[in-house]
């Protein structure tokens, strides 16, 4: 059955709440249950913000969890938070470039991707969730990337459209160093 | 209870009850002005025609049975929430007439809020303000617009502003804010001055029939019963000791207001 | 309509405009100010009426004012709101005229936080104004659910002139999930034969609460007292999940019921014949089913996010028939699955002895 219970989690500002909604909107338009909470209040303010997403076959029941499938951080204190929560046999898929620590875990798969650093090459620092989102997507095969980009074609707000061909290459080249 | 009256074939009806009154005995003490200015507000209404048209808010205070006496649709509201419930009403009833008739407890103590945010958006509704310098219907406490050294239930030995603060002067305040575009204060202690609080009240609701704004009207009124004095001492003393704190007179009147024929 | 990514603020406030509604007040609070910001352009595109009041007195009052005239009218809050806003609660009540009102609660008391809670379950439950009346309380557990209520809120106000609330969560508001809005429906032209519009061609219509004979305010209460009961007797919701093997039962509402799916699924996993009851309405509460499934199981754990509020309501209709434990979160604290599971072996053992 497909299942995952996914935390997207950064410094305000990176885009972890933006990946996580379109996960949301890939499950839906892929006929799945989704839900997608954030951590709000003063915290989104510049700190760190994260979300909890759950895509899945069956009616969604704890929309929060304390230990997630699969984990995104974006940054080294989402590490430090997330990484011992992930279930055994889940995922951990870090941003190298802004986290300079490995996680000593051997019972959960980790994939290292220097997301910051080619987003800065491809044109735009801010596109590194889109790497992370594209490696997830690959790694879990919980949605396919060809609905992820359709999605967000749909959703991307008018002041960011002129990213949306550079955003989906992120994408692709996340998938690609996930493979 | 009503009053029957009925007129001897050979005599002519030379006066009579609005129709915007009731014949209802009201509840009043002897001497109590609000009788009085519950009847030019009932008369202003049928003089321009709109009592199928006005909703009345009644507040808490010795005029909270004031639905009883005029012929109108009315609502009760809680303590100085009337500027609230009218915005409620006047918003979704654009096209009816909407007034509040309140005390200076309910306006000026636990309604200021209301009151000064309602006239700041400029609500399209009209206030009637009594005040008698205390609380009325509660037992003879000090209400915000007591004058200093007064003794009241609750200032045994007047009121000492360094304890209360001072004199509320409402009308001032209201007459502050730009979406008031008609406010003043009349008194009704003689015929004369009746008079003029009649047209102040009927300025006010042309102003709301005119769509130009928030207006007020305050009336300097008596309570000879908490005040412990006869009804013409009481009247007296609005002259002699109220107007000095709270001065007669028109502090808000636009060009449009002005330019409004009340006859 | 397709299902898409709602929030639950903005559905519920999606609901509403598409249900009729004609007027919206209401005071900026986290953690439901989405609902507000939704309709504050909403409303004025459809030439409705938006009003963003000075505070939760003046907007519970205007909302008195509004609902006066007989149109369909709704504001929303959360605790510190509610609290403000129980004086014109009361009025409401004591006037019988419709209107809902919708609490996303949070952590308290005093300002606590924003964070979700259920807290606020006694105030809107049993004490939410002075003098007596009861709410019809609804509680959403998903942004379907919300989305669903509005529309049913409305319903039950105008059908029995009464208040509605809906008790949701800050969860609840903040929530994305994948959900239907109703149709848009026409707003309703008439007002009813009650309403304070003017005495056109009528004896003057009275809206009002105060009644100075005590034989007279009896009489008014004994008519509300009847209402309450016919409400009582028709308007009781709930949902069961997996309760006909059950033997042991979980009650929760809102969003911990919504996580005690998860907990069910889970116990059961392990062999636990677990079932859950979740309220739909806290008043009227499901108190006889209650009565019933104590009958049944071995055991009942209600939880919440409080110190045990609704705990009260379910011992009251278990009536000792069982033993009915508790397990609750506060302070805006979100109870986990685990937690919640660990808690129900624990029962599974005491009760097992």
């Amino acid at each position: 059955m497909k299942h995952e219970e996914t935390i997207f989690s950064g410094f305000g500002g990176q885009g972890a709440l933006f990946a996580g909604q379109l996960l949301a909107y890939t499950g839906i338009a892929e006929n799945l249950y989704v839900t997608w909470i954030p951590s709000y209040g003063p915290e989104m303010r510049g700190g760190t913000a994260n979300c909890t997403v759950i895509v899945s076959e069956e009616e969604v029941g704890a929309p929060i969890i304390s230990k997630p499938t699969a984990a995104i951080v974006l940054n080294l204190p989402s590490l430090e938070k997330y990484g011992p929560l992930v279930k055994p046999g889940g995922l951990l898929i870090v941003n190298e470039s802004l986290v300079p620590a490995r996680c000593e875990r051997d019972d959960i798969r980790v994939i290292y991707i220097p997301a910051s650093d080619i987003a800065t090459e491809m044109g735009n620092p801010r596109m590194a969730n889109m790497l992370l989102l594209g490696a997830f997507v690959q790694a879990t095969g919980i949605v396919s990337l060809e609905t992820v980009m359709s999605e967000l074609e749909k959703h991307l707000s008018e002041r960011q459209r002129k990213w949306l061909e550079p955003n989906k290459e992120a994408l692709q080249k996340g998938a690609e160093l996930a493979r | 209870m009503t009053v029957a009256v009925k007129i001897p074939e050979d005599m002519e009806l030379i006066y009579e009850y609005p129709e915007a009154m009731t014949t209802t005995y009201t509840h009043y003490c002897p001497g109590c002005p609000h009788g009085i200015v519950h009847r030019l507000v009932a008369e202003v209404i049928d003089e321009l025609g709109i009592r199928e048209k006005c909703i009345g808010v009644a507040p808490v205070g010795c005029s909270v049975m004031i639905y009883k006496y005029l012929n109108v649709d009315f609502v009760e509201a809680a303590h100085g929430r009337a500027p609230a419930m009218a915005t409620g009403l006047k918003r979704t009833n654009p096209d009816k007439i909407v007034f509040t008739y309140q005390g200076d407890g309910d306006i000026a103590a636990i309604g200021i809020a209301e009151a000064l945010h309602a006239a700041n958006r400029g609500e399209l509704i009209s206030t009637v303000f009594i005040n008698n310098a205390i609380y009325g219907m509660t037992g003879g406490q000090m209400a915000p617009t007591t004058l200093p050294g007064m003794v009241t239930t609750s200032t045994p030995f007047g009121r000492d502003v360094r304890l209360a603060g001072y004199p509320v002067p409402m009308s001032e305040l209201l007459a502050q804010v730009e979406g008031a575009v008609y406010v003043t204060r009349q008194m009704a202690t003689d015929l004369v001055s009746i008079r003029k609080t009649k047209k102040a009240i009927k300025r006010a609701f042309m102003v709301q029939l005119a769509g130009l704004g928030y207006s007020s009207v305050e009336v300097l009124s008596s309570c000879s019963t908490n005040w412990n004095m006869g009804p013409w001492e009481a009247l007296e003393w609005v002259k002699e000791k109220m107007i000095p704190y709270f001065p007669l007179g028109t502090f808000k009147m636009t060009d449009e207001v002005k330019a409004l024929k009340v006859k | 309509m397709a299902k898409e990514l709602l929030k639950g603020n903005v559905a519920f406030a999606e609901a509403a405009v598409r249900n009729g509604l004609q007027a919206y007040f209401g005071y900026p609070i986290t953690p439901q100010s989405e609902a507000l910001e939704h309709l504050s352009g909403r409303m004025l595109e459809l030439d409705r009426v938006f009003l963003q009041a000075e505070s939760e007195v003046a907007a519970i009052n205007m909302v008195y004012g509004a609902a006066c005239s007989g149109v369909r009218v709704m504001t929303s809050t959360s605790g510190p709101g509610f609290s403000l806003m129980t004086e014109g609660l009361s009025y409401i009540a004591g006037s019988e005229i419709p209107a809902v009102v919708i609490n996303m609660m949070r952590g308290g008391p005093g300002l606590g936080n924003i964070q979700p809670s259920q807290a606020d379950y006694f105030l809107m439950v049993k004490t939410a104004g002075h003098g007596d009346f009861h709410p019809i309380v609804l509680a959403p557990s998903s942004v379907q659910e919300i989305i669903d209520m509005v529309g049913l809120a409305f319903e039950l106000a105008e059908k029995y002139r009464t208040l509605v609330y809906i008790a949701g969560d800050g969860a609840i508001g903040q929530m994305m999930e994948s959900a239907e809005l109703p149709p848009m429906q026409e707003v309703r032209q008439e007002r009813p034969a009650w309403a304070t519009t003017g005495a056109q061609g009528r004896e003057p219509n009275l809206i009002n609460s105060l009644y100075l004979g005590a034989k007279a305010l009896e009489e008014v209460n004994l008519r509300l007292q009847k209402k309450l009961a016919e409400i009582k007797a028709h308007e009781i919701r709930w949902q069961e999940y997996e309760t006909e093997d059950a033997d042991l039962l979980l009650v929760a509402y809102g969003t911990v019921g919504r996580i005690c799916t998860s907990v069910m699924r889970e116990a059961r996993k392990q062999g636990l014949k677990v079932g859950l009851l979740r309220p739909q309405t806290l008043w009227p509460f499901p108190e006889e089913r209650i009565h019933e499934l104590a009958g049944q199981v071995r055991g009942m754990l209600v939880t919440e996010m409080s110190a045990g509020q609704m705990l009260e309501d379910v011992e009251r209709s278990a009536a000792g028939k069982c033993p009915v434990k508790f397990y609750g979160r506060m302070g805006g604290v979100v109870p986990m699955v685990d937690e919640i599971l660990a808690e129900v072996q624990k029962l599974d053992e005491e009760v097992s002895r």
